[in-house]
């Protein structure tokens, strides 16, 4: 059962599981429109690393007016397009590999075109600077209704991907009643049962208030509350960005090191945290506002607390599952087996810097929490320090990583550049560190997030290391992605024909599932979904109860 | 459930952790007297120059040592954008957006505070020291957000 070790990401026995040429086709370019959001994303990150170090290539970039246009490309595109395309691609694949059925074509056509049409919508509003409110969309800015309604799009594209998730989920249980799902479709089902509950807080705002008062029927909005239910689903969107990596992590990883997954019932209790937890935690983005009672927020704080908890739980069952691996590679003593990890595979090198980077993201994350210690860092720097050691590498180096053998997988080629594609994940991790490093630094001496700070008339000296690194950073970040996407183009059209990984490389359990005892009702995900919504309901009906009717104060403004 | 006996210890040395932090964040708060803003009163922004106390931005010494600053943000200044305080004495700081949604942060303090149109946004800082802070506009607001700023002076 040993995968070859000459080429570790390739699984070269099929298990029996045979994705068919049409779905294929539109998985592959499905997860293509996340990548190419990716490296639309990321030229506009190089152009704002470096106006951090205070150096304006702004001007080179055609059709930009504004460094603020630019910011919303590159939040719009790395954050909401990159990781809800591949999640739209990924969890069905993965749903289906699990139940070793094939996918449903009808929905993979509709989430494919309604992504599609979210895309042109966007990139119109924002190219012609008709939207430059950036990703978080704070009303009373406001944008052009063909902005709200592309972002509402994309979120019914997500909701066709869970529906096929579900029915996927649905056929395979009426044809095996009394089996235990298959973790991997288990945990990918629950990703998107998550963010389905997270997402109803940015539908009502964008349907029921921005789409209407950017098309001029609705005269007048509610900043505070706008703001309120994009932080419901603000937090745990967060988690439908990392909980895919988090699959590939516990599900995958183990296979292409060689090692097991530690324990199916406690991955199971992971993922049922992370459903019942992510979302009511939504005040703690939201300390430093007001109208919103400190009771409320010191609850949000509490629960966010407990969010972090499935985390520490995977911290220890990821290494573990590495370790395992590395162990049976040959390696011995108290640290060898790292060294044995296969760090000539790509896939697993990139997966393996992100989980170190992530230490960083989720400590500092935790800071973020403490309640009032947020005042120091609100809205400063260190928060894109933050997010850019989760999101932007513990997520982004994760997704690069599955694409070393998913683009593999879903053309039928051989991954070209396999040493360059080993050295891409190194240098964009000593960019994303140094960078952060600047941000974080330049954060706790008050240097502001969201700032054109190349042309900004105020400032301070220690700011000037700070914002120096952040360009260092975040050009040798935008060296890693640029290596990145020469892998992956010359791979589609360059990559040997036919040599491609047959199967998805999913890995075994130490502690398998149980048939009997309450490891059963880990499997009623029904019942999980009432408890989420139940503890939804206690964490924000108190501030609804007590807050409506909205304050339909603010008329929209266009300052771009 | 069989949990392997390093996990179990991991898990709740984790636990423990969090508890701990958390009970370190109470007392904190309460012995320091550090507190987060919270429902501190509605005005409308569209007719918040005439409304008490926004129709006279300022610092005001409302008993010895303490003063309180009455401050509008709107794209893209701060008004009043030059604060003079002595040092140690005790501000609160009650400000509000007449437009878009604005920040307020002073650096090197934990005065850092959203202000968002029709929501009044209120916290109290004791400037100890002589010194100046730069007061930041720090959530987005326009094409000229970064031209946001005003100044602290403790004297």
């Amino acid at each position: 059962m040993s995968p070859s070790t000459s080429n570790p990401t390739v699984v070269l026995h099929a298990s029996g599981y045979d994705l068919p040429d049409d779905q294929r086709r539109l998985v592959r370019w499905t997860i293509y429109i996340g990548y190419f959001a990716l490296a639309a994303g990321v030229a506009h990150g190089f152009a704002q690393g470096l106006s951090y170090a205070k150096i304006d290539i702004l001007r080179f970039f055609p059709a930009l007016r504004s460094y603020y246009q630019g910011l919303t490309a590159h939040g719009v595109a790395n954050a909401l397009f990159f990781t809800f395309a591949f999640s739209n691609a990924f969890l069905p694949l993965m749903t289906a590999r699990a139940l070793s059925r094939p996918m449903i074509k009808g929905f993979l056509q509709a989430t494919l075109w309604t992504l599609v049409a979210a895309n042109v919508m966007v990139i119109w509003s924002v190219t012609t600077n008709r939207a430059s409110v950036l990703f978080t969309a704070y009303a009373p800015l406001q944008a052009h209704w063909a902005y709200y309604l592309g972002l509402v799009l994309l979120v019914v594209s997500t909701w066709i991907a869970s529906a096929h998730l579900y029915v996927l989920l649905a056929r395979w249980r009426r044809d095996n009643r009394g089996e235990r799902i298959p973790l991997l479709a288990f945990i990918s089902v629950l990703t998107y049962v998550m963010w389905d509950i997270a997402s109803i807080g940015i539908a009502v705002s964008f349907v029921g208030f921005l789409l209407p008062w950017s098309l001029g029927i609705l005269e007048r909005t509610d900043p505070l509350l706008n703001r309120t239910l994009f932080w419901f689903t603000g937090h745990a969107i967060v988690y439908a960005w990392l909980l895919p990596a988090y699959i590939s992590w516990y599900a995958l990883v183990p296979r292409q090191t060689n090692g097991k997954l530690v324990s199916d019932p406690l991955t199971r209790v992971v993922f049922i945290m992370f459903l019942l937890l992510s979302i009511p935690t939504g005040f703690h983005h939201q300390y430093t506002d007001p109208g919103i009672a400190t009771s409320f927020k010191a609850f949000h704080a509490l629960l966010t607390f407990g969010v972090f908890y499935p985390s520490l739980a995977t911290a220890f069952s990821v290494v573990a599952a590495l370790e395992i691996g590395g162990r049976r590679n040959g390696g011995g003593g108290l640290l060898g087996w790292i060294r044995k990890l296969r760090w000539d595979d790509p896939s697993l090198t990139a997966q393996v810097l992100a989980m170190i980077t992530f230490v960083f993201g989720g400590i500092t994350g935790l800071i973020n929490a403490s309640y009032f210690v947020n005042q120091i860092v609100h809205n400063t720097a260190w928060i894109p320090g933050h997010f850019h050691m989760t999101v932007g590498s513990a997520v982004a180096l994760t997704l690069m990583g599955v694409a070393y053998w998913a683009i593999p997988y879903l053309t039928q080629r051989k991954l070209w550049g396999r040493k360059l594609a080993v050295a891409q994940s190194w240098v964009y991790t000593v960019g994303v560190l140094i960078m952060a490093r600047g941000l974080i630094s330049g954060g706790l001496d008050g240097m502001p997030r969201r700032i054109f700070r190349a042309e900004a008339n105020y400032g301070a000296e220690s700011w000037e290391l700070a914002g120096a690194l952040t360009g260092i950073g975040g050009t040798l970040m935008t060296v890693g992605a640029v290596m990145f996407f020469l892998v992956i183009v010359m791979t589609i059209f360059f990559g040997k024909k036919g040599e491609g990984p047959k199967d998805i490389p999913f890995a075994e359990t130490l502690i398998p599932a149980s048939r009997e005892g309450w490891d059963v009702k880990l499997d009623r995900i029904g019942l999980w979904t009432v408890a989420a919504v139940v503890l939804v309901l206690i964490a924000y009906a108190p501030f609804f109860l007590t807050y409506l009717p909205a304050r339909l104060v603010s008329p929209g403004y266009t300052f771009f | 459930m069989r949990v392997h006996q390093y996990e179990k210890a991991f898990l709740w040395l984790g636990a423990i952790m969090l508890v701990v932090f958390m009970v370190a964040l109470v007392i904190t708060s309460v012995a320091a007297s550090m507190h987060l803003p919270g429902r501190a009163g509605e005005v409308d922004p569209l007719t918040i120059n005439s409304v008490e106390p926004f129709d006279n931005p300022g610092v005001r010494e409302v008993a010895p040592g303490r003063y309180e600053v009455v401050l509008l943000a709107s794209a893209w200044v701060f008004n009043p954008a030059e604060i003079r305080v002595p040092a140690g004495s005790e501000v609160t700081f009650l400000a509000a957006a007449t437009d878009v949604i604005h920040g307020l942060h002073i650096t090197g303090t934990r005065v850092n505070m959203m202000l968002i149109p029709g929501q009044i946004s209120r916290n109290t800082y004791r400037f100890e020291e002589p010194g100046e802070h730069i007061l930041v506009c720090h959530e987005y607001c326009g094409a000229g957000h970064h031209l946001m700023s005003g100044k602290v002076i403790v004297e």
